[in-house]
């Protein structure tokens, strides 16, 4: 019941963490069924049709049930730490994010309960995801699940903004703000211009599949390369969305584990803020084969290979901090360093495809997918795992075991390695994405059995490092506040796990690494900019939990409006709109509540504080 | 801590919309959001200037629309934009009263905005001129709809702040609520301009 109702940050962190991590393997699985499907030449593990909807599904899933609320958890459980802050600017929204996500990817997942499973692509393009081709209601789990795991992440962003621009300690000038944070408050402001873009993207396909609309019908005058420009002006910035993140996670670990300061930090500043930038820009290079023509082909292929440079600032700055370091392998810092060569390969295929005349050939081809594998499970995903083994204890006050990471991060990077790497010269090889099999004698049967014998390696990585939570958390609670004791920014100035306050006395920070600087100047803890005195906290609500279960209902309320129900009494129900109205209604009545009612809060009392940092009142 | 000296001595600060952190986090995570609502209204209207000429089957921007009607339409919400602004000139002269008075003169007028506009829709659909006619119709009815669900919200949650400033008063959690709803009807003001552009002077012109 308290987790139904927290609005601790650190807490809903870890409520996304677990979420996130559920959706991952589920993702997971999906991709070791289409492994296997694809492990020799016609086999027949699943239909063809299973096949689609496994697909778009595994896409769908990893990206915005995985990635996204992953890399949450960890801006919500360590931004506001980081910036010396007791708590987020909106709390409450913060829950309604988590809430909204979860049954929006619960709702996406009912499809497979159903058997009506969306099968159109992750990118659903038209007509393919209209009513012609996508009957049923698989699309409508699509476009309902994500529009309202989308409000979550939207909210998600502008609380992060807000938190970041208004709640920071004294003295944490945005140029002393750690890599992490930047990376997280740009991730916000992409967050914040490309969302609702995607809102309107599945507002206009729910209108076209429910409400016989014709945004992308031909026949009347739509269009679906209409909806690709929509689809990709969110899509491409998505993927800075899901990097961003994995870049301040690499330079946090590569400058703790090489006990230096992150070389060139403006400049690395400067690359983030141009990254996303540039990240806006770019989105037809998805579309080269459309026929946008050759002078918008070049413009978007120039744009395109211009984020190679501040993408190069960064790799180099890292090697630069880890030149002359004293380098610590740990767990997280191995798959920060694996992150590195992983992830420049990954680059170097995307200026490949960035060139509109060699992506004819490329476009559709398993080159492709090679080539977003490397970036985003070869960059994101080993930013993920180097994050998460990093921050473990700052969140749950015990650290994961070193040698069953190490054991993670072998097997995952062999078997990753293996599985992608060989996708590229099946791409050369003429092997199109999305085919559910493959005839014998074209020269892919081997290839294809390293890439399957790799994607199953990785699923033993990843079961390893299953196995690492349940023993860590089976351990007694022992982490102290400096873990590592290379800690170079403020949450490591505070004791794991954080108390519900985060700092008994704000902080004032006095430079870059703040916490690091007063170590060397010979001091235990932070320098307070405050008193001690009462903390004002906010009030735990259910409210966030039921505004998001009425959309969930409403969902499927609008969903089966026009379905045929063999039972009489549910068909009126839907028909007539009562399902939807009464979700709307829990939704709007929990705001209308929110609204009246004022949330006094409590506060933690000075002797409480004490108590927690071991003095005696 | 300014918050606290301030409910002691019962005196309200001069922007009692910015005394609180709670108040400028309150304002400046609106704006963001706004910011956000720029990018929605954005796409839809890429969507509708895309789509707009074609009409497969059905009547043209130039057949359908009256101006007269939608310039009525206009002059009320442009109105109303200013009324709320003297609603928050109101807040800061602390007069209640008045404030809520021009809260009420603002609902009046964005009601009757919206009720020229389902009259506008309901005529149009009896023209043949429905939501699945064609694409062009299919964009109209989203983008110009999407404002007036706008215009709606904005109606019922502006309605709900006079409510409880008759029952809370003026302070400083009530004043960032304020100042933030008077920001979000500004901004269907300023939607309001483009599509009057976009979508009538420019459907008439062809």
């Amino acid at each position: 019941m308290d987790w139904l109702t927290t609005v601790d940050h650190k807490k809903i962190g870890i409520l996304y963490l677990i979420a996130g991590g559920f959706f991952f393997l589920i993702g997971g699985l999906e991709a070791l069924l289409i492994r296997w499907q694809l492990m020799g030449p016609e086999k027949d593990v699943v239909s063809a049709e299973t096949f689609n909807s496994l697909l778009t599904m595994h896409g769908t899933t990893m990206i915005f049930l995985a990635a996204m609320p992953v890399i949450f958890a960890l801006m919500n459980a360590i931004v506001p730490l980081q910036i010396g802050a007791r708590d987020v600017a909106y709390p409450f929204v913060n829950a309604i994010g988590f809430w909204t996500f979860f049954f929006g990817g619960l709702l996406l997942n009912v499809a497979w309960i159903v058997g009506d499973v969306p099968a159109a692509g992750w990118t659903a393009y038209f007509p393919l995801a209209g009513p012609d081709f996508s009957g049923g209601k698989s699309m409508d789990f699509y476009a309902i699940g994500l529009q309202i795991a989308g409000i979550g992440t939207l909210v998600g962003g502008i609380n992060f903004l807000v938190t970041i621009i208004n709640m920071r300690a004294p003295g944490m000038s945005f140029m002393r703000m750690p890599m992490f944070t930047w990376s997280a408050f740009i991730t916000s402001a992409l967050i914040l211009f490309a969302f609702p873009a995607l809102a309107v993207g599945l507002v206009t396909m729910s209108f076209d599949r429910m409400f016989s609309g014709n945004f992308f019908v031909a026949a009347n005058g739509g269009t679906g390369v209409l909806w690709e420009h929509i689809f990709w002006i969110f899509g491409h910035p998505e993927v800075y969305i899901l990097i961003l993140p994995a870049f301040g996670i690499i330079s946090e670990v590569i400058s703790t584990f090489s006990r230096k300061r992150l070389f060139g930090y403006s400049s690395m500043v400067f690359a983030t803020a141009l990254i996303g930038f540039l990240g806006f820009m770019v989105w037809a290079h998805h579309m080269f084969t459309t026929g946008l023509g050759p002078v918008a082909n070049s413009l978007f292929s120039i744009a395109t290979m211009l984020i190679a440079v501040p993408t190069g600032i960064k790799i180099f700055n890292w090697i630069f901090t880890m030149w002359g370091g004293q380098i610590r392998f740990t767990a997280a810092n191995l798959f920060a360093i694996g992150f590195i060569p992983t992830f420049v390969m990954g680059g170097v295929t995307g200026v490949m495809l960035a060139a509109a005349p060699a992506d004819f050939q490329y476009h559709d081809s398993y080159f492709v997918v090679a080539h977003f594998h490397y970036v985003i499970v070869g960059g994101l995903v080993l930013g993920l795992f180097s994050g998460v083994h990093y921050w473990w204890p700052k969140m749950f006050g015990v650290g994961l075991n070193e040698m069953l990471g190490k054991l993670t991060f072998w097997t995952f990077f062999i078997g990753f390695h293996l599985t992608f790497f060989v996708q590229h010269f099946l791409g050369l090889m003429g092997m199109p994405r999305r085919v559910f099999t493959y005839l014998e004698g074209l020269g892919w049967d081997t290839l294809n059995l390293v890439s399957s014998i790799g994607a199953f390696a990785m699923g033993v990585g990843t079961i390893i490092f299953i196995i690492n939570i349940v023993y860590s958390l089976s351990q007694p609670r022992t982490a102290k506040g400096d873990h590592w004791e290379d800690g170079r920014t403020l949450e490591w100035s505070i004791p794991s796990p954080a108390p519900e306050y985060n700092f008994a006395q704000t902080p004032l920070v006095r430079g870059y690494d703040a916490f690091w600087k007063e170590k060397m100047a010979g001091n235990a803890e932070m320098t307070p900019a405050e008193p001690i005195g009462p903390i004002h906290m906010p009030s735990p609500s259910i409210l966030p939990f039921f505004m998001s279960l009425g959309l969930f209902i409403a969902g499927f309320g609008f969903m089966y409006a026009e379905n045929e129900f063999m039972n009489a009494a549910l068909a009126n129900l839907f028909s007539s709109y009562v399902v939807a109205g009464v979700g709307l209604l829990i939704t709007f009545g929990s705001m209308f509540l929110r609204s009246v009612y004022d949330d006094a809060g409590f506060h933690i009392e000075e002797d409480e504080i004490n108590k927690d940092r071991g003095i005696k009142a | 801590m300014s918050s606290h000296d301030h409910h002691a001595n019962g005196v309200l600060p001069h922007d009692p919309e910015k005394a609180t952190l709670e108040g400028r986090n309150k304002i400046l995570g609106f704006w963001l959001f706004l910011g956000g609502e720029t990018v929605l209204f954005g796409t839809l209207f890429s969507a509708f200037l895309a789509l707009r000429h074609n009409v497969a089957d059905g009547k043209t921007a130039q057949q359908l629309f009256e101006l007269p009607l939608i310039a009525l339409a206009t002059f009320l919400l442009l109105t109303s934009s200013m009324t709320s602004v003297l609603a928050i000139q109101a807040m800061h002269r602390q007069k209640v009263k008045e404030m809520a008075i021009w809260l009420g003169i603002t609902v009046l007028f964005g009601a009757c905005f919206l009720g020229l506009e389902i009259y506008e829709f309901y005529h149009y659909v009896h023209e043949g001129h429905k939501f699945s006619t064609s694409a062009f119709s299919t964009s109209f009815y989203s983008l110009v709809g999407f404002h007036g669900a706008h215009v709606a919200f904005g109606i019922c949650w502006i309605t709900l702040l006079i409510a409880q400033l008759f029952r809370k008063g003026l302070t400083v959690v009530t004043a960032p609520k304020i100042y933030v709803a008077s920001l979000y009807w500004h901004f269907i003001d300023v939607v309001w301009v483009f599509i009057f552009t976009v979508v009538y002077l420019m459907g008439k012109v062809g």
